[in-house]
């Protein structure tokens, strides 16, 4: 009896010390969303070194409505357009690559061909590369398109550099679909893309939705693109933006505070609302779909 | 069936447009790097007379492409173990039928949902440690009020280098032996690379806890069972029974977030810059810097490749292992 009481008690202890952990843990987690808020509410006169962990003073918007429309007075750029600029990209962007995405996984899953195996590895290549090692070429052939410098450039290189990453998603995504279900309709004498149409299609939504929120987290998310193909603050993505903005003297900490919380907040709905899917994107990543 | 059917045909003419793309901006780009690299294109106009391996020798003269290479080994070391780390502990507390699982899972991972830059701006203004005039800001203050001032430092501006010192007794002997090299500031630990493994890890840990877990989902729970009944500990049955199985998933891991390491950009970027005597300065930086603001296309070409060369050194092997694998089953 007294063991078993024992045991008890050090089980009750054990488990009070993984609660412990894991509430540290998500302090950490949460500590710079934490000072994202307090500072972005702030407004100007409280924004000071000294007092940067004490709560703001009451609501201030300031702080987001220079973020938002800028201060041309001050030389200070707003990011609306930036984050419309996003929008339209990202969107544009996630359409395109998952329909290609679709098409290619829907061929090296249930259309096999001789050397689509070795094929397939050498595309999967291509979401590994450093993109510094295609960076200088992609900007003279950019030029010389005509598409350098426009948001539709920008749209073309992320659907250009996605093809791996979707291609394996819907490609793992198709591989589970019983090949019985083609084999049927091939039977009653349906072709390739009748049975993409009335075969695959209507079971990939699942498909498209894990691939469409990676697409649009990293195509908004994206960084090194975004600077290499667009130089006029006009066009530029948000990210860039953003650090643009960061990167100024003149702009105060409630402001950079104020812009990194709306850069971040549309993939942050996205993460809330759909996280389920955006862990399988995750993990297909490391290949293991 | 004898040649193309019509479907065979309709096929390949589906996939065509992307392996054409993939054909021309990975592998065509890639090879055209490469050979600008071997080239003397060190201006706005293209020159390309070849010069050999010219621009890697060079490379390996400039300070600051040296102290990128030991940036860059000090990040991969630091945020693999942290990363790894980390990651698995959390995924082994919340396989203990916790309350809240899913909260504190989404709590974790969320991190992996926004952009580097994000991450950047919001942590050089949690890790700017404050001046003389200002006195302490960030978590340097936090540690003051609670009374662990002593753990105040400079972050991501301290410069100091820890290596082995010349004069030092292995030092002198090192040098008569010749190996001299091995006390020089390029063999060493960046203090401010650091607080760059800091955010990185903020950001990434979710991503190796999200691995674990599902491989913990993987492990039939008579195994833990069988272990139990043999008299194992719990801790005796993660060590023995559990770890074992989660290898390969520590291997993708270390390739992933070894590979990322290697292509760290953004977070630089938008958190320290090339920071003091390029203490937290990358490859991938430089390339940039080099190229499209000094416009010494060359060179960032030859910093591309080593980058490339490394990261297809991980990553050639793991994909060949595991599409084959996969081809078996």
């Amino acid at each position: 009896m007294n063991s078993r009481a024992g045991e008890g008690a050090s089980v009750r202890w054990n488990r009070l010390g993984i609660y412990t952990i894991l509430v540290l843990a998500a302090a950490f987690y949460l500590l710079p969303v934490y000072i994202l808020f307090i500072t972005g509410m702030k407004s100007f006169q409280e924004v000071s070194l000294a007092r940067m962990w004490e709560w703001p003073s009451g609501l201030h918007f300031d702080g987001y409505l220079k973020a938002w429309f800028g201060k041309p007075s001050e030389g200070v750029r707003g990011l609306s357009e930036n984050f419309l600029n996003s929008v339209y990209l990202a969107i544009a962007a996630t359409v395109l690559s998952s329909v290609l995405g679709s098409l290619n996984g829907y061929v090296l899953a249930k259309w096999r061909f001789k050397g689509s195996n070795v094929l397939f590895p050498l595309m999967l290549f291509g979401m590994f590369i450093p993109y510094q090692s295609i960076l200088i070429p992609l900007v003279k052939v950019l030029q010389t398109l005509h598409l350098y410098g426009s948001i539709p450039g920008l749209i073309f290189v992320h659907v250009v550099y996605g093809i791996p990453i979707t291609t394996l998603i819907f490609r793992n995504y198709y591989a589970a679909i019983p090949s019985e279900l083609v084999e049927a309709a091939k039977i009653d004498g349906a072709g390739i893309l009748n049975i993409y149409r009335w075969v695959m299609c209507p079971l990939s939504l699942p498909g498209f939705v894990v691939v469409a929120i990676w697409q649009f987290t990293s195509v908004w998310n994206d960084f090194l693109f975004g600077v290499i193909v667009t130089s006029r603050p006009a066009v530029q993505p948000i990210t860039v933006a953003l650090n643009n903005m960061a990167g100024s003297y003149i702009v105060e900490w409630n402001v950079q505070m104020a812009g990194a919380l709306l850069a971040a907040l549309p993939t942050l709905l996205v993460y809330i609302f759909l996280g389920r899917y955006f862990i399988r994107g995750l993990l297909a990543g490391s290949l293991k779909g | 069936m004898r040649g193309l059917t019509q479907d065979r045909v309709v096929s390949l003419l589906l996939i065509a447009p992307s392996v054409i793309a993939v054909a021309v901006f990975v592998y065509g780009f890639i090879a055209f790097t490469a050979f600008s690299s071997l080239t003397r294109w060190d201006s706005l106009t293209p020159d390309f007379t070849l010069v050999g391996l010219r621009n890697y020798q060079k490379l390996f003269t400039i300070d600051r492409f040296l102290s990128d290479l030991r940036n860059t080994v000090t990040f991969t070391l630091l945020f693999l173990v942290a990363c790894i780390g980390v990651g698995l502990l959390l995924a082994i507390l919340l396989d203990q039928r916790i309350k809240a699982e899913g909260l504190f899972r989404s709590i974790f991972l969320f991190p992996m949902a926004i952009s580097f830059i994000v991450t950047g701006v919001v942590w050089r203004w949690l890790l700017n440690p404050g001046t003389l005039q200002t006195g302490s800001s960030g978590v340097n203050l936090l540690f003051e009020k609670v009374g662990l001032g002593f753990l105040r430092w400079g972050w991501f501006t301290d410069p100091t280098v820890w290596h082995m010192r010349p004069e030092s007794g292995l030092g002198m002997f090192l040098g008569q032996i010749g190996l001299g090299g091995l006390t020089s500031s390029y063999v060493g630990l960046s203090l401010a690379v650091v607080s760059v493994v800091l955010a990185a890890t903020w950001q990434m840990s979710g991503y190796t806890m999200a691995l674990y877990l599902a491989g913990l989902l993987g492990i039939p729970e008579e195994l833990r069972e069988a272990a139990r009944v043999d008299g194992a500990t719990e801790f005796q049955m993660y060590f023995h029974v559990i770890l074992p199985l989660l290898r390969p998933i520590t291997l993708s891991a270390i390739i992933v977030l070894a590979h990322i390491s290697l292509k760290i950009f953004d977070l630089v970027v938008s958190m320290t810059g090339p920071g003091p005597a390029f203490a937290t300065d990358v490859p991938a930086f430089f390339m940039w810097d080099t190229t499209f603001r000094g416009n010494n296309f060359s060179q960032g070409a030859a910093i591309a490749t080593i980058l490339l060369v490394g990261v297809a050194t991980l990553i050639v092997p793991y994909l060949v292992h595991t599409t084959r694998a996969e081809a078996s089953e």
